[in-house]
């Protein structure tokens, strides 16, 4: 029902294009516990969508379940229309969806260049494109993690990717992590996920440490990403911020999707009442 | 937007700080070397003969033995583990070569003896080394076996081995016959070029390489990467099982070429070669300034930490220090070195935040 009125709402401009990522009716139960039930989600190209509800809604499993962690019970995966089975995150880099996690998936004693490169280091032998594209196989990648690396290649792609995005605040790219501050960090791992040339980059609770100037900083760049036609998934608890850098809202609460709302035609008092009171079509543990 | 600038002055201010503790974490980075020329100046004044050319030789071809290992324990510690298997493999795999050199390799099922050229011995025992840091790697990455249990495991199971190969006895006078066509085994330990020994040169080519595998290859990165943050290494793709096992095979390669070099030396293989040697490697690695949990640490400084040791212990037997008190002294100077390394830490996080 509530379904209609958006496409209705959402007719005449970027919606009805074809969505980057979507999910059908997807499923998820952990033994006793219906963590997502039959969900429908959809990520566009060129729009920040946020996720949110109160602990427990299932954001976590529906995003953990998108980058392949573990899969669905029930219910499809479509990336740019097609069906796709995502087994493994390197799956779903492959694909071109790319997860910034809470706590970052940073190696604090690396630099900033290495951690934005690891597991895709550049050698010698791959031209920029067959790092990207080709997976290597078996002993050959092995041989290839035994070539030296280019490090110069590598550090002018880091800095070159991080002014795209506008992260200026870093006074060297060759700084270990750990020296870095809260926003530098998120920054960092937001950039990382951008260097793959991916579609849809999820962001999960992107600003829970933050202070305030690290915050604008981070949301800003979230901005940004949307600015390069990029499908950008934000999970967080903070209503004021999803309202500053969203451009849709959907709600989750006890597995089921309550609605999604276009952010300049609600508020948060009725996002919250959606959070904590929504219309649910089955109440948990009372279906057949 | 002022609160942008804001942030950037913080930013500024904080680079500031880091440079001036620079040249103090430098000291401490290089403490391991400044103490190794200290112990060097000290026994060069108070000893005439520890200058000696000839002491200074002995004392690195000690040393290599040792830095061997050490090269092959810095990747496992690098990389979040511990191999506590060396000691034993150096000995199993004197004894395979002893074995294969005295005995040949018994084919009962085809009532045959076959003896190798001495190259092809030294080869099968190097894949020996190797196979039994695969099979470590292997349970600890496919199992979820904590690394110290493992190896601990290797310890008894490779030194049952090297026992049971020759009943506890040892295999004497490795020179071939050279009817067999396997004579030339000794040289490796006593020949020399430009008048140092193989086993110096080894050490040399051995750190070399190491050095440029850590720091100049992916698979180097990635080593580092696990020992920092094995989650963020896995999550961004590493193959993190793949890369702990190589660590594990190259330790176990290390240990090898170990037992090789021992057993070449002695001109016999005995099986209780190599006993607490995994615990001299464990004690070059930390003195050299790599962190046990992982992450962090170089190659020059494990064989620095293997020269420290070699020093001071060289240098208390010239000036007949009691072996007991030998013993006591190395053992203080170990806990003195990690003491200073928390303190580095604690400096290094206060530069920081």
């Amino acid at each position: 029902m509530s379904e209609k009125t958006l496409s209705e709402r959402t007719s005449n401009n970027a919606y009805n294009s074809q969505p980057l990522l979507e999910t059908r009716g997807v499923s998820k139960r952990f033994g006793a516990v219906q963590a997502l039930m039959r969900v429908d989600f959809e990520v566009y190209p060129g729009e920040v969508i946020a996720l949110v509800g109160d602990n427990g809604a299932g954001k976590s499993t529906l995003i953990k379940g998108i980058a392949g962690i573990y899969g669905f019970d029930e219910g499809e995966v479509l990336f740019e229309g097609k069906r796709v089975h995502i087994h493994s995150p390197r799956e779903a880099s492959a694909l071109g969806i790319e997860v910034v996690y809470q706590d970052l998936a940073l190696a604090d004693n690396l630099d900033v260049v290495s951690n934005m490169f690891l597991g895709r280091e550049w050698t010698e032998d791959t031209s920029i494109g067959a790092s990207l594209n080709a997976r290597r196989r078996g002993l050959a990648r092995i041989f290839r993690n035994l070539l030296p690396m280019r490090e110069v290649s590598m550090e002018k792609q880091a800095v070159s990717t991080l002014n795209e995005l506008a992260v200026t605040t870093l006074g060297s790219v060759r700084l270990p992590v750990a020296s870095l501050s809260g926003g530098q960090r998120q920054s960092i791992a937001i950039a990382k996920a951008v260097l793959w040339n991916s579609r849809v980059v999820i962001l999960d609770e992107p600003t829970a440490a933050l202070g305030v100037a690290q915050t604008r900083q981070v949301l800003n760049l979230v901005r940004r990403l949307a600015e390069k036609d990029l499908g950008v998934v934000v999970i967080s608890h903070n209503l004021h911020d999803i309202f500053e850098v969203a451009d849709r809202i959907t709600v989750l609460r006890l597995g089921q999707k309550v609605q999604t709302y276009l952010t300049q035609e609600t508020n948060q008092a009725e996002v919250v009442h959606a959070i904590t009171a929504g219309q649910l079509n089955a109440i948990p543990g009372m279906e057949q | 937007m002022t609160s942008d600038i804001a942030a950037q002055r913080a930013d500024h201010k904080q680079d500031g700080l880091h440079q001036r503790a620079t040249l103090k974490t430098l000291l401490f980075q290089l403490r391991a070397f400044i103490v190794l020329i200290l112990l060097f100046a000290f026994f060069s004044v108070y000893s005439d003969s520890f200058l000696q050319p000839g002491n200074l030789i002995i004392l690195t071809k000690q040393v290599a033995i040792n830095a061997l290992l050490g090269i092959g324990m810095t990747f496992v510690i690098l990389a979040g583990g511990i191999d506590l298997s060396v000691g034993s493999i150096v000995g199993l795999c004197g004894m395979i070569a002893g074995g294969l050199i005295n005995e040949g390799l018994v084919l009962p099922m085809f009532g045959v003896v076959v003896y190798f050229n001495v190259w092809i011995v030294m080869l099968i025992t190097l894949v020996v080394g190797m196979i039994i840091g695969f099979a470590n790697g292997i349970i600890i990455t496919r199992f979820n076996v904590a690394p110290f249990i493992v190896t601990l495991g290797m310890l008894y199971v490779a030194r049952g081995l090297a026992l049971l190969r020759n009943n506890g006895a040892t295999f004497p006078n490795l020179v071939g016959d050279p009817a067999l066509a396997n004579t030339g085994f000794p040289t490796l330990g006593t020949g020399t070029f430009i008048g140092l020994p193989f086993s110096i040169w080894i050490m040399v080519a051995v750190g070399l390489l190491a050095v440029f595998l850590t720091l100049k290859t992916p698979f180097g990165r990635q080593v580092y990467a696990i020992g920092g943050n094995e989650r963020a290494a896995l999550l961004s793709g590493v193959r993190v099982k793949n890369v702990k096992t190589i660590t594990y095979v190259i330790s176990g390669l290390c240990s090898a070429l170990v037992g090789l070099i021992i057993t070449s030396q002695l001109v016999s293989s005995h099986p209780a070669t190599g006993t607490s040697f995994e615990l001299n490697a464990i004690a070059a690695v930390v003195l050299g300034g790599t962190s046990l949990v992982g992450g962090r640490g170089t190659i020059g400084g494990t064989i620095i930490g293997a020269f420290v040791i070699g020093v001071l212990n060289n240098g208390m037997i010239i000036e007949g220090v009691s072996s007991f008190w030998q013993t006591v002294i190395t053992g203080v100077v170990i806990i003195v070195a990690v003491i200073i390394d928390q303190i580095q830490q604690k400096l290094q996080e206060r530069s920081v935040s």
